[in-house]
């Protein structure tokens, strides 16, 4: 009954029985249920044939708008290509394909159900299967009934298109290398738990009733028991250890190592020689704290990507004009003098010059600025940007990979991993340590042999290794740094991994793109010069505006407020110049110079001009700049205290005058700066030996995001598309850019005040390991209370001084 | 007191198939993804149910 109710409202206001959204223009009726556009009704028209609309019974309006989609055939001729689909497929043997494609799309149980229930659109389908989080669903299919390209038509029918893009057809990836440590972790903890049960008898005094033959044999099953420990879940650290020690270093994992070698060597010594019960449910405990310490710092986040290419970006197949005929080919088939075509919403892929047609590119992507630029026959447009507006043909100048923008890729900068050019925290105390700690336990060595009790010296030489082995120092870090990683992802700052925590804390240079960084599309500041506008000029300019989608459209309309507009008869939209309409049998022109004939001497520079025009008179226009970001200036204010601030921009320098009014003088501004330049100015403050944190947002900043200590990427949208950085942050919480800052730095002083925290319990062990005193029941306390006191200690702390500094809301 | 040896040898068979099991588990990818399958469970497996009893409630009743 419910469901009836439900659809009789809808009918009332009208919305997309398919989409939602409200059916503006015209509504088109199928079947009693009203659709906003054809391409919704086509998707329930699919649906429906097919018996699936429970689609529409599992959410409320599952659907998205179709408006907006592409209905060209030929769009997806490139998926014939043999080479192509070897590239994209995960798996194919002589009848059935696997094959996972991203579906943005993906939104609701209902996209779930439908995606998986595939086979009933298609018999050549055999199952489709969702990872709602990753957006992506994995379709096996019998490539003799249904093509590749048939599939994603099949696809993009019932309204989710894959997207497909030149990184997919790249290469493939496979991530296995974080299963290794759960598999680790579960070794370990499967033993340690089986030995603390064999470790009874030396634990409780009244477990001796059982008899000498009981804790022999519980002993040997510890042996048994910590043999996959020691050769198998400990590996990474001797690997580690090795590596550090090679390099003439001393990282936290040598002492770690240290200790477990001794601890394993010496419980083997007294199990076997002494007949004593040994320390391996120490060393077992040991390991099984460190694996967790090293899975807890291993945060990620699964919707997000870091390392975003300009691939991810181009299209995978561009169309190619041979004599007249167009042809669908590979964008890596595209070479230099090739003529091609592009459409509405398509993407420049290469660097080249308009042949024909008008030209209105939308580089939002790479430099952040939304509104589209003009291009005229015979200029070279670069590629990343999209046309908006009727078809060009271009003949391409560099081949895809060599262009103005793409070049920035073939830099060293890129070739090469990131290199940590600072050593953490744990891994200069750990030097220190591991020599003081061996210093100390030669000297107990010593002391106790020439007192002629060279047993008693060894005993005390190995108690001292086995009770420093650090872990509850190894612990601090991970803790600290896993706490503070989440914590500032619950603050919308993510993360690449808990390293940039560590470099973070360092930075004392702040360089930031200006255009979509500072600036942001959706603060632009409007203001109209001219005669007055009448509250009728109003309404009719409203009226206008509303009618396009053009992103200086959108700020006139924002500027109008709730100005009411009137009905207008007919409104033409001229793509890239302008919109025009009839009123009152008067001709009324809103949009560029040219296209209302009117001079632009004169008038202010440094931000795009609409003009508007009554029956050929220009009665006045709107400048529009892009306005800042909100709370940028207090922001930059509040870095520039600390730092020296950089802004970096593509941009001719008209606007240095407004920046400094804003700013101050202060700041080092430069203009003009090309993608390489950035990366090249990057370089240029790391060789003078500082520490750089980049703040950017296009993909024309990602060298100097790659090159810098830190680069943050800055979207409006998380999980739109960011290039390669080491942390992306929701526009959003800009503000608490100099918080996170700080935070980072006080992240290094919990761990500081941890490591004091065990150092105090090291100092009360090797007070005691030097006189010989340690017994293996000393060690199975101590150990696990040292480790598990630091860990609520800095998780406490973390959480208690972020949500003081107001980067959490709560405490917990 | 003997039988204490027989219970080792049968908790570490139970404890180590359990650890197989999650061994294979980790490996067959059901931790992969840990949302979808909490969606998945909530979907009826025959879609046309729903429309077709509402008429008529009574028609079957077992």
């Amino acid at each position: 009954m419910s469901n009836q109710v439900k659809i009789s409202i809808s009918r009332e206001t009208s919305t997309c029985y398919h989409c939602g959204e409200e059916c503006k223009d015209d509504i088109l009726h199928f079947g009693e249920k009203d659709f906003c556009c054809n391409g919704c009704k086509l998707v329930y028209e699919v649906l429906s044939e097919n018996d699936l609309c429970n689609y529409y019974e599992i959410a409320d309006k599952p659907g998205l708008s179709q408006k907006s989609v592409s209905g060209r055939d030929n769009r997806f001729d490139y998926l014939d290509d043999v080479d192509i689909i070897r590239k994209l497929v995960d798996f194919q043997n002589e009848e059935e394909t696997h094959i996972t494609f991203s579906v943005p799309l993906i939104h609701c149980a209902s996209c779930i159900w439908l995606l998986e229930n595939l086979h009933k659109l298609h018999s050549g389908i055999i199952s489709g299967r969702v990872e709602f989080i990753k957006k992506k669903v994995q379709v096996k299919y019998l490539h003799d009934k249904i093509s590749l390209k048939e599939l994603v038509r099949l696809l993009s029918r019932i309204g989710y298109e894959p997207t497909i893009n030149l990184a997919d057809a790249d290469k493939k990836t496979v991530e296995v290398t974080d299963k290794k440590l759960i598999y680790k972790l579960a070794v370990a903890g499967f033993c340690f738990g089986n030995m603390m049960l064999f470790s009874l008898p030396e634990y409780f005094a009244e477990a001796e009733l059982l008899g000498e033959g009981f804790k022999k044999t519980f002993n040997y099953l510890n042996v048994m028991l910590s043999l996959p420990i020691f050769f198998y879940a400990a590996t990474d650290y001797y690997r580690s250890a090795w590596l550090s020690i090679r390099n003439k270093a001393v990282n936290m994992d040598v002492p770690i190592a240290i200790g477990i070698v001794t601890l394993f060597t010496y419980s083997l010594f007294d199990i076997f020689i002494l007949g004593n019960e040994g320390y391996m449910d120490t060393m077992g405990g040991l390991l099984f704290f460190l694996l967790i310490g090293k899975y807890y710092q291993q945060k990620t986040y699964d919707t997000l990507s870091f390392d975003r290419d300009y691939k991810s970006y181009f299209p995978v197949a561009v169309t190619k004009l041979v004599r007249d005929e167009e042809e669908v080919i590979p964008l890596i088939k595209l070479g230099v003098g090739d003529i091609i075509k592009v459409r509405n919403e398509e993407l420049i892929p290469a660097d080249s010059i308009l042949l024909e047609g008008e030209a209105f590119i939308d580089y939002s992507f790479v430099t952040g600025e939304e509104v589209p630029v003009a291009k005229r026959k015979g200029e070279l447009i670069y590629a990343g940007g999209r046309q908006k507006g009727k078809a060009l043909t271009l003949t391409v100048q560099k081949s895809p990979s060599q262009g103005y923008l793409t070049d920035l890729w073939n830099n060293d900068s890129f070739e090469k991993e990131k290199v940590n050019s600072l050593e953490s925290l744990a891994n200069r105390i750990s030097g220190k340590f591991t020599f003081t700690v061996l210093a100390i336990a030669l000297g107990a060595l010593l002391f106790w042999g020439f007192s002629g009790q060279l047993s008693m010296g060894i005993l005390a030489f190995t108690s001292v290794l086995i009770i420093t082995c650090p872990c509850a120092l190894a612990m601090s870090t991970p803790f600290t740094l896993g706490n503070t990683l989440r914590v500032f992802g619950q603050g919308k700052f993510f993360l690449k991994n808990s390293h940039v925590i560590e470099k973070l804390s360092q930075v004392d240079t702040v360089v930031f793109d200006k255009t979509g960084t500072l600036t942001s599309t959706s603060e632009a500041s409007v203001s109209y010069f001219g005669e007055p506008l009448s509250a009728e000029s109003k309404s009719i300019i409203k009226s206008l505006v509303n009618q396009s989608t053009h992103a200086l459209s959108n700020r006139v309309n924002t500027w109008l407020g709730g100005v009411k507009a009137i009905k207008l008869d007919e409104v033409e939209e001229i793509s890239g110049k302008g919109l025009r309409t009839i009123y009152k049998s008067q001709e009324i022109r809103l949009g560029s110079a040219d296209f209302v004939g009117a001079g632009t001497k004169g008038l202010p520079e440094g931000g795009n001009l609409v003009f508007f025009a009554v029956e050929g008179m220009m009665l006045g226009y709107f400048f529009i700049q892009s306005g800042l970001r909100k709370g940028i200036e207090t922001v930059v204010s509040d870095i520039k205290e600390k730092f020296p601030v950089h802004f970096l921009s593509g941009d001719q320098d008209h606007e240095r005058v407004n920046l400094v009014k804003v700013f101050g003088n202060r700041i080092l501004m430069s203009f003009n700066q090309s993608p390489g330049d950035k990366l090249v100015y990057i370089k240029n403050l790391n060789q003078a030996g500082v520490h750089t944190l980049m703040i950017g947002d296009g993909l024309n900043d990602a060298g100097a995001l790659r090159e810098s200590q830190v680069g943050i990427a800055l979207t409006d949208k998380i999980t739109n598309f960011s290039p390669a950085s080491d942390a992306i942050m929701d526009a959003g919480v800009i503000q608490k850019l100099p918080a996170f800052l700080d935070f980072a730095k006080t992240s290094r002083k919990i761990i500081k005040a941890s490591f004091g925290l065990s150092f105090t319990y090291n100092i009360v062990g090797v007070y005691f390991a030097v006189q010989g005193l340690v017994s293996p029941v000393f060690c199975a306390i101590l150990m696990p209370v040292s480790s598990i006191s630091v860990v609520v200690f800095t998780t406490l702390t973390t959480n208690y001084l972020a949500y003081r500094k107001g980067i959490k809301d709560k405490i917990w | 007191m003997e039988v204490i040896f027989l219970l080792i040898a049968i908790s570490l068979i139970l404890a180590g198939s359990f650890l197989f099991l999650f061994f294979r588990a980790m490996k067959g990818g059901q931790f992969d993804d840990n949302h979808t399958p909490a969606i998945r469970i909530l979907f009826e497996n025959e879609p046309k149910t729903k429309e077709k009893k509402e008429p008529s409630p009574t028609t079957k009743s077992k």
